[in-house]
């Protein structure tokens, strides 16, 4: 499920949320007291604390990606959904899928869309970040209201205003544009797959800024004044200051951000669906997501579509693992 | 700051040109419209005839605003079943969600034992999988529970995927609250158990707001499972409601006014309650980093 800003609240995490309800509880103490709990209770609890939790995702995760892997080296297509058992193929549906030039072009599309939307997405919002620390409150605040609305806005909703925005005949970006001096009366802009993605791009930085830019702001904030001062003290210009201060204090805060959005713009799935429905050919437009869809739901190959899904997933393991490495590290040190 | 250094600083900044601090709000307020334009647009499209809306002009305010739009989407008899329908999955995945994540989340702040550290990776690597690496898998598991289309089978599915993220966010609001107050209740004569109602779990409520609003988020805005496993008419979730009510429309010269309004009704909701969380989710996923 999307876990995305864009589609939802993910931005949370417990350690802030910590700060801000509970921090009148004082300082946490596990380290003394949890030798003491550990010799009055029971062994077996925490493991039937846990039993609900783990029940649901193996039912729920665990089982379908055993089952995906299977599949993924069986001949599973529409015969199979109305019966006949799936013959065991080894690695045929990977070497299929690996040499089939279409999913090299699909792969290249979304790695290419993912970091371009990613970069874009991160400069965008850093720049705001930066608008919010300059300007004066009154500003500031109308940017965070603007900023709150758009990341508030559910996926679907923001995609069909998107698509209302750009519609061909009535839409306010032609009318715009036209009023502008340009003629764009009538302007399909999903037709062509380049401009396609265009507005793609637009709309998945408009969703994602709103996060990357109070992420970032929160960065700034922690910058101490007094070292700014000093180097403007020491003649240091503004963007100076920014370059060689601001910019390695708050570069651990971007790397993290830039790397969920690199994971979070490889999976725009809605976004894409979305606008396919609105226009444009799927075949030239397709994403891995949208691809897997249409292999899967869409013609049956229930085979091909588990070795792609497996390939995303293993994707995705292999660029969130530092990012969970570091996570479960500070777990540990608290 | 000491009162000899004050001066300084001021100095400095009086040297900053005023220009610069113009364009920068100039600039502000050109992000600020267009970040909100795309919702302003929503909610002033819904409340405009389709004749208004393709007269060819462009119209920033709604004059002889009107509900009428509200009045047949809400009338058009797939959206109050949409709603219920949306209404069952989010609250059975936000209650189911919040037991199961509260009780583990127990387990791994207040204990330590065997695979604590393996269930605590697991969680953090399951919230970064991407839905569309598994909904086929889920779609032919569902299919085979004989639940495709149905409150329960979608549930399951959001439950799996809200509950990691919920364990780690509980986690930290347990791990929050000190044990020697629990501990000191225990002294008083209260058993373990009524120290921990009458003590700790007041304390967690704030945790269980936030993680409760995460959930309801999450299950109302879903988008790629709900389009995978609920495709009769009957069992849409709103989200996957609109897109059929655009389509519908679309396949008779778009209503774009109804659709707005459509949309709005979506969206306010969420909107009103992500306004009411924003100052607990404003530091975002990061602050460890900004600490370290």
């Amino acid at each position: 499920m999307g876990r995305h800003p864009r589609s939802g609240a993910s931005g949370l995490r417990a350690s802030d949320l910590r700060v801000s309800g509970l921090s009148a509880a004082g300082p946490r103490s596990e380290g003394t007291s949890a030798p003491i709990a550990r010799r009055r209770r029971p062994p077996r609890v925490p493991y039937a604390l846990l039993a609900p939790s783990v029940a649901i995702l193996v039912v729920a995760l665990a089982y379908p990606l055993f089952w995906q892997v299977v599949t993924s080296m069986q001949q599973f297509g529409l015969a199979q959904q109305f019966g006949k058992p799936p013959t065991f193929v080894g690695l045929r549906n990977y070497v299929d899928l690996f040499t089939d030039p279409y999913l090299w072009t699909v792969v290249v599309r979304s790695i290419v869309f993912c970091l371009v939307n990613a970069f874009v997405t991160v400069l965008v919002g850093v720049g705001v970040a930066v608008l919010m620390k300059v300007v004066h409150a009154g500003v500031r605040i109308a940017v965070q209201v603007a900023m709150l609305l758009a990341w508030a806005m559910p996926v679907v909703a923001a995609m069909t205003v998107w698509r209302w925005l750009f519609d061909y005949r009535f839409g306010v970006v032609n009318a715009g544009l036209t009023a502008l001096g340009l003629d764009f009366t009538g302007h399909s802009w999903l037709a062509n797959p380049l401009s396609f993605f265009f507005v793609a791009t637009v709309i998945v930085v408009w969703m994602s800024v709103p996060f990357v830019a109070f992420s970032a702001y929160a960065g700034l904030t922690q910058v101490p004044d007094e070292v700014l001062e000093a180097a403007a003290l020491d003649g240091a210009s503004g963007f100076k200051a920014f370059r060689w201060i601001t910019m390695p204090m708050i570069a651990p805060v971007l790397s993290i951000v830039l790397l969920l959005q690199i994971i979070w713009d490889l999976r725009v799935f809605a976004q894409i669906r979305l606008l396919q429905d609105a226009g444009g050919t799927p075949s030239e437009t397709n994403l891995l997501g949208t691809y897997i869809y249409s292999l899967g739901v869409g013609s049956g190959d229930f085979g091909a579509a588990s070795a792609v899904s497996i390939f995303v997933l293993a994707l995705t393991v292999a660029l969130s693992w530092g990012y969970v490495r570091r996570l479960l590290r500070d777990e540990e040190q608290s | 700051m000491s009162a000899s250094v004050v001066t300084r600083p001021s100095a400095v900044r009086r040297r900053r040109p005023r220009v610069g601090r113009m364009a920068a709000s100039a600039l502000g307020l050109l992000v600020a419209l267009v970040w909100a334009f795309p919702v302003y647009w929503m909610i002033n499209s819904s409340f405009m005839s389709s004749i208004r809306l393709q007269d060819g002009r462009v119209h920033l305010l709604p004059v002889n605003a009107s509900w009428d739009n509200y009045t047949s989407v809400w009338a058009s008899g797939s959206f109050l079943p949409a709603l219920r329908m949306s209404l069952a999955v989010t609250f059975l995945t936000l209650a189911v969600t919040l037991v199961f994540a509260f009780l583990a989340a127990l387990a791994i702040s207040r204990f330590r034992f065997r695979g604590r550290r393996s269930f605590i990776l697991a969680v953090l690597l399951i919230q970064m999988l991407p839905a569309e690496g598994l909904f086929i898998a889920q779609y032919r598991l569902i299919g085979s529970l004989h639940l495709l289309n149905t409150v329960l089978g979608v549930s399951i599915l959001y439950i799996a995927a809200v509950v990691p993220f919920t364990v780690w966010m509980l986690r930290g609001f347990v791990a929050g609250v000190p044990i020697e107050l629990e501990e000191a209740a225990m002294v008083d004569g209260l058993s373990r158990t009524q120290a921990f109602i009458r003590i700790t779990f007041p304390l967690l409520a704030p945790g269980l707001v936030a993680s409760g609003v995460y959930a309801f988020l999450q299950a109302w805005n879903e988008f790629t499972v709900a389009l995978v496993v609920l495709q009769s008419d009957a069992s849409k979730t709103l989200p996957i409601w609109l897109r059929s009510f655009v389509q519908a429309s679309a396949s008779r010269d778009t209503d774009w006014g109804q659709v707005m309004a459509a949309s709005t009704l979506i969206a306010v909701p969420v909107i009103v309650f992500f306004l009411f969380v924003q100052g607990r989710m404003t530091s975002g996923l990061v602050s460890g980093a900004v600490k370290g």
